[in-house]
């Protein structure tokens, strides 16, 4: 055995280990069930008798890491059952985020993640910093073209269509890829898209039956909705920025209206309140991950988690800040520092914490359908 | 936490529903009140951590609860399974008591939810806690703590210092030195004596060492021993508990609802020996639950093999440890450490007799067999398709039912007549007066909350007439 084969042997039974332990915990949770009414992952469970692999992928990605079952487990370290959920799913989550990567070797960024993201982000600032040097000519970067200054001007439309396309276009792929393999995993079972959207928007599971989600320790910390609300934010502002970019696209397009866009236009006030909501979100969620229970998380995943954030955060940050700088003699320097970063959160999308979303959509899907068919194990204490 | 430095108005001895509600409810009542919980902190709770419903009286539909379970049928149920071994004033207090007490319990953060997947049986009965009783114990104690209650944990009463009537402190070892907690009132909550292994001996002699706990390792009775050495009226039969037939690989303490063993109506159950015992298709879970561990206990060796054949999976909620399998019973019974002969002659015995009928496992059918002692009166079907199964059974205990007798004020009384001027109880250590044997699921919280609730009262009540 070569020492790479031995490498990627003792990898593979790390995960084997991990999908063993984590099954024979759910073992324990199908006979015990108290946790039922926290969520999706223990309904769906009770659908089941075999935890194999394929299950533990779909558990795990059901699972919206609220922590409410490991206060309620009477099987809880320090009992010998030593049953901690919350933990073995986020370790399967990433172990199963690794196996759907496409191409299957990237599947090791998600370990390496702030070297990753550190090196994706130091190329792609340079190169923007370098080719507005360049493309600013003669006159430099620093001299203020306003105003009706477009960007245009620093980086033509063409060219940063076709950069932003082959990177949008390959993370796509990739993501579609891994997501096509994960829908596999889950088996031949239909899904539901439309009630696992409800699901999602709601974040229904992180409501943790009712109560909300716990931040601090549950021995002595009710639940809060503060993560829950926190997580809307964020997505809500993605999803209004995706609409800016979508919308400015068609108008530059279908209607031939050109950049810059009026502070008033759609575009402009999707952006900014999109970004300013992301930056709340985003923010406000790295906050509060300082401030949670270690024994909910894994510590292998701080970076990954804490990286998407960032990304987040700045990539938001920087969006905001070229709209303020946008008439000033700093528009092009903003500009590059922008798109540097939009660049390198797309290209680290399919290696990182956005997954999650794809992933969790699909097992929503699933659960959201099965729960609507006959259970196959209907037992009862009969 | 210096457990001396303040004198109290009211110090409750116990950490479980009981002593919480208690606690809670003295504090509401305006009493400065101690808690004080024998176990860490990891470990708080007593049983009410592996609880997870509470049996409630309600004339109509009632939030989670379905249909309608009036006081009469409630009170018949108890009746019966306690076989008249019961007060019937304190049982219909607690009854009457558990049709409002959950506005209350949600006050504090309790959240009910419908019955479990597979425990529709209970739906009309008992309502269920979101997460289970670990659940409910954390609630109570963020409330308490919330509330201004002081909590000490591994805080062990080991005595009652005792003026007359009165209690004048408690003696309580707490960062290992004996410390003296006074107050003006008391409550003792703090369980049975199910974790307590010389004190099981001494009520069942040396069968006892083969039982397992499904409780709390930390009732070990100190309290309640002590109250009976003041002079605390004794109820019900130190031999009465809930004891059920458990998987025999359980873990000694704390093993809680999962290690029960669900298959017993499907197949056969057969001693040491390869001989079966009792009827395994008497009735539904619910009795099953009640008397196997008594059953078994009451086996050489106290164990017993519960053995079914393929047909019955998926039929029973899942196991947590994995049954031994074999193609052959001669095979299972090597495995299992039976004699084969014996146990295939068990089988064959009990194949012939079978006969014909409808299997359905969610009514009383008419498999039954013909001809055999013991009869199997339901679900019975040959076990002829391999590969079989067998499961190694032994006694769990869950609580134990010997208790201080209490009257209607929950304040304990005399075994001399007469009661204890400033010392009231809740849960499970009065819980024999209304439970003096058998089981009915879910009566325990209902026992520790509307108790807990009348001790908590009284007891503050007690502490501002004595101030």
């Amino acid at each position: 055995m070569t020492p790479i084969e031995a490498l990627v042997e003792s990898a593979r039974g790390d995960v084997e280990r991990l999908h063993a332990d984590t099954g024979r915990m759910m073992g324990i949770c199908n006979s015990c069930r108290y946790c039922e009414g926290y969520c999706a992952v223990f309904q769906s469970m009770e659908r089941r008798v075999a935890f194999d692999a394929p299950a533990l992928d779909y558990l795990a990605n059901l699972c919206h890491h609220c922590g409410a079952c490991l206060y309620a487990c009477q099987y809880a370290p320090p009992h010998e059952f030593g049953v901690d959920i919350p933990r073995s799913l986020a370790r399967v989550r990433l172990a199963s985020y690794e196996a759907f990567a496409w191409p299957r070797a990237f599947g090791a960024l998600y370990r390496r993640q702030g070297t990753f993201t550190a090196i994706l982000l130091a190329l792609a600032l340079a190169a923007f910093l370098m080719a507005a040097a360049r493309l600013a000519g003669p006159d430099g970067l620093f001299v203020a073209k306003a105003p009706a200054y477009s960007f245009y001007a620093i980086f033509p439309h063409g060219v940063m269509a076709a950069l932003f396309g082959v990177a949008f276009g390959f993370a796509l792929v990739a993501m579609t890829v891994s997501a096509v393999r994960f829908r596999r995993a889950l088996g031949q079972g239909a899904l539901a898209p439309l009630p696992a959207a409800a699901s999602a928007a709601r974040l229904a599971n992180l409501e943790g039956g009712g109560e909300g989600c716990y931040v601090r320790s549950g021995f002595e910390h009710p639940p809060t909705s503060r993560r829950r609300t926190m997580h809307h934010f964020t997505f809500y502002g993605f999803l209004l920025c995706f609409a800016s970019t979508v919308l400015a696209t068609f108008e530059h397009y279908a209607l031939g209206l050109k950049a810059p866009y009026p502070l008033t236009s759609a575009v402009v006030l999707l952006g900014t309140v999109g970004g300013a909501a992301l930056i709340v979100g985003s923010s406000h969620l790295l906050v509060l991950r300082r401030q949670r229970d270690p024994r909910l998380s894994d510590p292998a995943q701080a970076t990954l988690d804490g990286t998407f954030l960032w990304m987040l955060l700045l990539v938001s940050a920087t969006g905001i800040l070229l709209m303020v700088l946008r008439d000033t003699a700093a528009l092009g320097v903003a500009l590059a520092v922008h798109l540097g970063f939009v660049m390198a959160f797309f290209l680290a999308m399919p290696y990182g914490k956005f997954m999650h979303g794809i992933y969790r959509y699909l097992a929503l899907a699933r659960h959201e359908r099965e729960r609507r068919e006959p259970n196959p194990y209907g037992f009862s204490e009969g | 936490m210096s457990l001396e430095a303040l004198e109290h108005d009211v110090v409750v001895a116990g950490g479980g529903n009981a002593a919480l509600v208690a606690a809670l409810t003295a504090r509401e009542e305006g009493a400065s009140v101690l808690l004080l919980e024998g176990s860490p902190m990891a470990w708080r709770g007593g049983n009410s951590q592996h609880t997870r419903n509470m049996r409630c009286m309600h004339e109509a539909p009632q939030g989670v609860l379905t249909g309608a379970y009036p006081e009469a049928e409630y009170w018949e149920d108890l009746a019966r399974v306690t076989g008249g071994d019961t007060d019937e004033h304190l049982a219909r207090m607690a009854i009457r008591g558990s049709s409002s007490v959950r506005d209350w319990m949600m006050r504090y953060g309790i959240r009910f939810q419908h019955a479990l997947g597979g425990t529709l049986h209970l739906s009309r009965t008992n309502a269920f806690f979101l997460g289970g009783g670990k659940a409910l114990v954390n609630a109570y104690y963020r409330a308490a703590s919330y509330a201004g209650v002081r909590i000490a944990y591994e805080a062990q009463v080991e005595d009652f210092e005792m003026d007359g009537d009165r209690v004048r402190a408690l003696v309580v070892r707490h960062g290992g030195t004996l410390k003296r907690v006074r107050a003006r009132a008391f409550v003792a909550a703090a369980g049975g004596f199910e974790s307590n292994r010389e004190w099981l001996r001494e009520a069942w002699g040396e069968v006892a060492d083969n039982f397992v706990v499904r409780g709390t390792r930390f009732n070990r009775g100190e309290v309640l021993k002590a109250l009976l050495a003041k002079g605390a009226h004794p109820v019900a039969d130190p031999k009465q508990g809930h004891m059920v037939a458990v998987d025999a690989r359980s873990p000694t303490y704390d093993g809680g609802i999962v290690t029960r063993v669900d298959c017993v109506s499907l197949g056969v159950v057969v001693n040491r020996e390869g001989e079966r015992f009792y009827d395994e298709g008497e009735d539904f879970w619910p009795k099953r639950y009640a008397i196997w561990g008594r059953l078994v206990a009451s086996q050489p060796g106290q164990v017993a093999y519960s053995i079914i054949d393929s047909k019955a999976l998926g039929r029973f909620m899942p196991p947590v440890f994995p049954g031994e399998g074999a193609d052959t019973i001669a095979g299972l019974a090597g495995k299992l450490g039976l004699d084969a002969t014996a146990l295939e002659r068990t089988v064959a015995r009990f194949n012939a007799a079978t006969r014909p009928g409808h299997f359905d496992h969610a009514v009383l059918d008419d498999c039954r067999t013909e001809g055999l002692e013991p009869v199997k009166s339901h679900w019975a079907r040959p076990l002829d398709t391999p590969p079989y199964y067998g499961f190694a059974l032994c006694p769990g205990v869950t609580f134990t039912y010997l208790g201080v007798k209490v009257d209607e004020r929950a304040r304990v009384l005399s075994a001399g007549g007469g009661a204890f001027a400033n010392l009231w109880a809740a849960g499970e250590i009065m819980a024999g007066n209304i439970l003096g044997r058998g089981y009915l699921a879910g009566i325990g919280m209902t026992i520790g909350t509307v108790f807990g609730r009348i001790a908590g009262m009284h007891a503050a009540e007690g502490a501002r007439a004595a101030a």
